[in-house]
């Protein structure tokens, strides 16, 4: 009996977490009342036209340019016609034969095989609303009308259930990686579709496919691929044609089920959006974009370890938030001390809401000693609370360490002078007692004494007793 | 005293030195609709509560010195413009109580210059037709032969200009449905560049055709009322950026050196000699005032109808998809299914002509014939855009008949689609170039025992709206 292997594209669709919506100024987030978050636009109220948020074609590049695609120069959108209430223009504003990215890729590793999945294209395109069914009837809600997508279709290189997991989850890093969206498959914000076919392995040709829609998790994907290729295998081998349909899965019966048989599918008449202008970027549009990339989270994690020389834990932190990332590289490029920097902010739990150069003035602050290492959480918080620039806080504050090193001499002779007994058990080893001479320094000092100096300044006075 | 006999430029000067208040005029406009319209059928709505109030704004912006040219001015909106709080049908059953929630920029525009707007006007159900006769509310007659149609689809805004049922009026022209009914009855109707009066807020038939502008009695009064509503609008993204709104500035300039072509095929077979006799005689007139009239040719107009067709359905198809009876309008009842609120609603909301086609929309999008009758429709546009360029390399206007005949009878082609589809045959070219162009009165063609206006035509290239000003003017003045 032959062996059979299955040959699977995945189609991806992701929600952008832009502000607003890809047609209309309605915000694009989850949440509120239904049909609370919609206008006249998003709801295709007639006379109403449709203005392209840039954002999203921005947004999208990103996510192409993460995954090695070729950019456009020339892209437009498409009218997909269709009839279903919750769809209230009967059409999807998609794109169709000039999507904005093309021909990037995915590398994924399992069970230590290395291999490349193709990326087909990249297109933008708005989301539709949903159905709410209750006792009283059917309503529709429009709040998800005109949320941007972006849909990833794959090559159909993918082999195995494992491997299709496995894309999806560096799909998703990647995504995330970039700040273009969540990727929250459990909250919607990122769903698949599976398109499957099986052949006798070394058959180089493709044969019927199924696809199944609609996958909001990675366990339900790799359940409806295992599934779905044991039913066209025992088909197949039952001597029966498979039809091209599209089909469901049942993640508690663990199998697939048709919806529907290619002949009764959609015709959706696609042709140019009359409403909207081509989309043109050019080669300067394309080299603003991608400076606005962040490093693959694989050589920025290198970057941190080696060149930053971050313990690899610190890093990995970092890594694991790419937000939190995005600011500690911007805040780096003008700090010497990477690590105190990285320290400082992960001290920090709401970091994220500090600008760059905010982290970059209180690192070097601390890293010449005008301010203790303890200063910034107080300097934080006054910040929070007025946004006055740092150094004016430092001065208000009174948080600047005096460096004057004649005057810590003095003190320091005074403070020996009056402590005998600290002296005495400093000079039979026992190097804590130091401490107490320090806190006497501080003390007279009223805390601006740099601690550094000071204990420096200290030993160098003991050590000549 | 019948103030909508009278023209903007009149009225306003009245209403500046408040010899008449625009609470007066409001009056009696309305009055002269009570009197005249059951007769006309020019309104399908009639918006007398919101028109005093716009009147009384308008007097207190004239008291307080910020009136401008259409301050006080009464006038008529085609009922497929949005208008908030009051009714907008398209003339279809479809929406026929539909109450929009905004107002399409044009009617912004209006009433921040405080023009006060006296109703909505009939038209070919969703602007699809040339005769009004489409209208599923109402018929609208010929002011000058009331057995006649008015023309389409601004069938209503027509009749409503010239049976002085108001002092001006907008249109929408998708393929001469502003400049055929203002043959028809006329007056004075311009379509402007497409681009320069924003779309938001028309109901749309045909996107990449439809275009706003106004009908008005005299070309001065049209010069102004596009100067009023033409502006970027960042809610169109099909409207444009940058150009100049100066539109009245030439008028009254001589013709001298002005060159204006006559294509011959606009004056083949199927034109009535009436209409080819009255024409020729608008060019000498032209001539007399300095313009250099030369004869030329367009050979590529003679894939516009077809391409047109095709296009504006394609459109169409898509545009008209969203009344399904779900969210707003019309829904038939007795529904059991999905598949049957459709086909139902649909079925039974729409006209003759608006299924018709949508089916030919639908048919040449579909899989199999979308390269064969879409595609090779946009080519004969970009063939045709491309013919225009070239004869205005060599002209300024271009001079021809709007309509291949003056107003039929009521009922009279309203039976045969195809021969109503040949009377766009001159106008429709313009939409598929997005070219500006204006019908003009040019006298009358006796028939049926009425004497039924004719109009010419003047095209220009896009942005040449203040050269076909000065030349329409420059012929008006010479009458």
């Amino acid at each position: 009996m032959a062996k059979y292997e299955s040959v699977i594209g995945l189609e991806v669709h992701i929600e952008l977490r832009t502000k607003t919506k890809i047609f209309c100024d309605c915000p694009a987030d989850h949440g509120g009342d239904p049909n609370t978050r919609c206008c006249p636009v998003c709801m295709g109220m007639p006379g109403t036209l449709p203005v392209l948020n840039k954002e999203v074609v921005n947004f999208a590049v990103r996510a192409g340019m993460m995954l090695g695609c070729e950019i456009a120069h020339f892209s437009k959108m498409d009218r997909k016609n269709y009839f279903y209430p919750d769809l209230p223009k009967a059409y999807q504003i998609s794109q169709l034969d000039h999507p904005l990215c093309e021909h990037g890729y995915v590398d994924i590793e399992v069970n230590g095989e290395k291999s490349r999945i193709g990326i087909t294209r990249i297109h933008i395109e708005e989301d539709a609303g949903k159905l709410v069914h209750t006792e009283s009837g059917s309503g529709a809600d429009c709040n998800r009308c005109g949320v941007p997508l972006i849909e990833i279709v794959s090559e159909p290189d993918i082999r195995t259930a494992a491997q299709a997991k496995a894309y999806l989850e560096r799909l998703r890093e990647l995504v995330r990686w970039c700040g273009v969206s969540d990727c929250q498959m459990e909250l919607g914000s990122m769903r698949c579709d599976v398109n499957l076919s099986v052949r006798p392995v070394g058959d180089p040709n493709l044969y019927t496919r199924a696809e199944i829609k609609n996958l909001n998790s990675l366990k339900s994907v790799v359940g409806a691929i295992n599934a779905e290729k044991a039913r066209q295998i025992d088909e197949t081998q039952a001597g029966h044609t498979l039809l091209q349909e599209t089909r469901r899965y049942d993640p508690e019966k663990d199998k697939t089920y048709t919806m529907r048989v290619k002949e009764n599918a959609n015709d959706y008449r696609y042709f140019p959006d009359p409403d909207l202008v081509p989309i043109i970027l050019t080669d300067e549009d394309h080299a603003r974009l991608r400076a606005m990339l962040p490093d693959l989270p694989e050589e920025r994690l290198a970057k941190y370890t080696g060149e930053f020389g971050l313990p690899a834990a610190t890093a990995q932190t970092l890594c694991d938030n790419p937000a939190l990332a995005n600011l500690f590289s911007a805040a780096a490029e003008s700090v010497k001390q990477k690590k105190l920097l990285a320290n400082l902010m992960l001290a920090d739990a709401r970091a994220a809401e500090i600008p760059a150069e905010v982290w970059a003035v209180l690192a070097n602050l601390v890293d010449s000693g005008k301010i203790s290492r303890s200063a910034p959480e107080k300097l934080l918080a006054a910040y929070r609370e007025t946004g006055r620039e740092i150094p004016a806080l430092v001065q208000e504050l009174g948080l600047e360490q005096v460096q004057d090193t004649g005057l810590l001499e003095s003190v320091a002779d005074e403070v020996i002078a009056a402590n005998p007994k600290a002296v005495a058990d400093y000079k039979a080893g026992k190097e804590a007692a130091i401490k107490a001479l320090m806190g006497q320094i501080m003390k007279r000092m009223k805390g601006s004494a740099n601690p550094q100096e000071a204990t420096q300044i200290l030993k160098e006075k003991l050590a000549k007793l | 005293m019948e103030y909508t006999k009278m023209n903007i430029a009149e009225l306003s000067a009245l209403l500046q030195k408040r010899e008449v208040s625009a609470r007066e005029l409001a009056q009696d406009a309305l009055r002269a609709i009570a009197e005249k319209d059951a007769r006309i059928g020019a309104y399908l709505t009639v918006a007398e509560e919101t028109a005093l109030a716009q009147a009384d704004a308008a007097d207190a912006m004239l008291k307080n010195g910020e009136g401008g040219a259409l301050t006080g001015i009464p006038f008529a909106m085609k009922d497929n413009i949005t208008t908030k709080g009051v009714r907008t049908t398209c003339a279809s059953k479809m929406l026929e109580h539909w109450l929009p929630v905004y107002d399409a920029c044009v009617t912004e525009r209006l009433k921040a210059a405080g023009a006060v707007m006296l109703g909505k006007t009939n038209m070919d159900e969703f602007a699809m037709g040339s005769s009004t006769e489409n209208s599923a509310l109402q018929v609208t007659r010929n002011p000058a032969a009331p057995d006649h149609v008015p023309g389409g689809s601004s069938g209503g805004s027509a009749a409503a200009v010239a049976a002085d049922e108001c002092v001006f009026a907008i249109g929408s022209d998708t393929g001469g449905s502003i400049r055929q009914p203002a043959s028809f009855c006329g007056v004075v109707g311009m379509k402007p560049t497409y681009g320069t009066v924003s779309r938001y807020g028309l109901v749309a038939y045909a996107s990449s055709f439809d275009q706003i502008g106004p009908l008005t009695k005299t070309v001065a009064d049209n010069a102004k009322v596009l100067e009023a509503i033409s502006c970027h609008d960042r809610r169109d993204s099909t409207s444009l950026p940058e150009f100049d709104t100066k539109y009245s500035a030439l008028i009254g300039k001589d013709l001298t050196g002005m060159r204006i072509g006559l294509p011959k095929e606009y004056f083949g077979a199927g034109i009535h000699p009436d209409v080819a006799r009255l024409v020729k005689n608008a060019a000498d007139t032209l001539a007399k005032q300095g313009a250099e009239i030369e004869e030329c040719s367009l050979p590529a107009v003679g894939y516009a109808l077809p391409a047109y067709y095709v296009l504006c359905c394609a459109e169409a198809s898509s545009n008209l998809a969203r009344f399904d009876g779900i969210r707003y309008g019309f829904r038939a009842e007795g529904i059991e299914n999905l598949d049957q609120l459709y086909r139902k609603t649909r079925t039974q909301g729409f006209g003759r002509e608006v299924r018709r086609r949508i089916l030919l929309g639908n048919y040449v999008l579909s899989a199999g014939y979308y390269d064969a009758y879409y595609k090779k429709a946009q080519q004969a546009r970009t063939l045709l855009i491309g013919a225009f360029k070239e004869l205005f390399a060599k002209y300024d206007l271009l001079l021809t008949p709007v309509a291949p005949t003056p107003a039929y009878k009521i009922g009279e082609k309203s039976a045969d689609p195809m021969e109503m589809a040949l009377g766009d045959i001159c106008t429709v070219p313009v939409n598929l170039g997005g070219l500006p162009a204006i019908s003009v009165p040019c006298g009358t063609s006796a028939q049926n025992g009425a004497e039924l206006p004719v109009g010419f035509q003047l095209i220009g290239p896009a942005f040449s709206e203040a050269k076909i000003y000065q030349a329409a003017a420059a012929y008006e003045s010479a009458q």
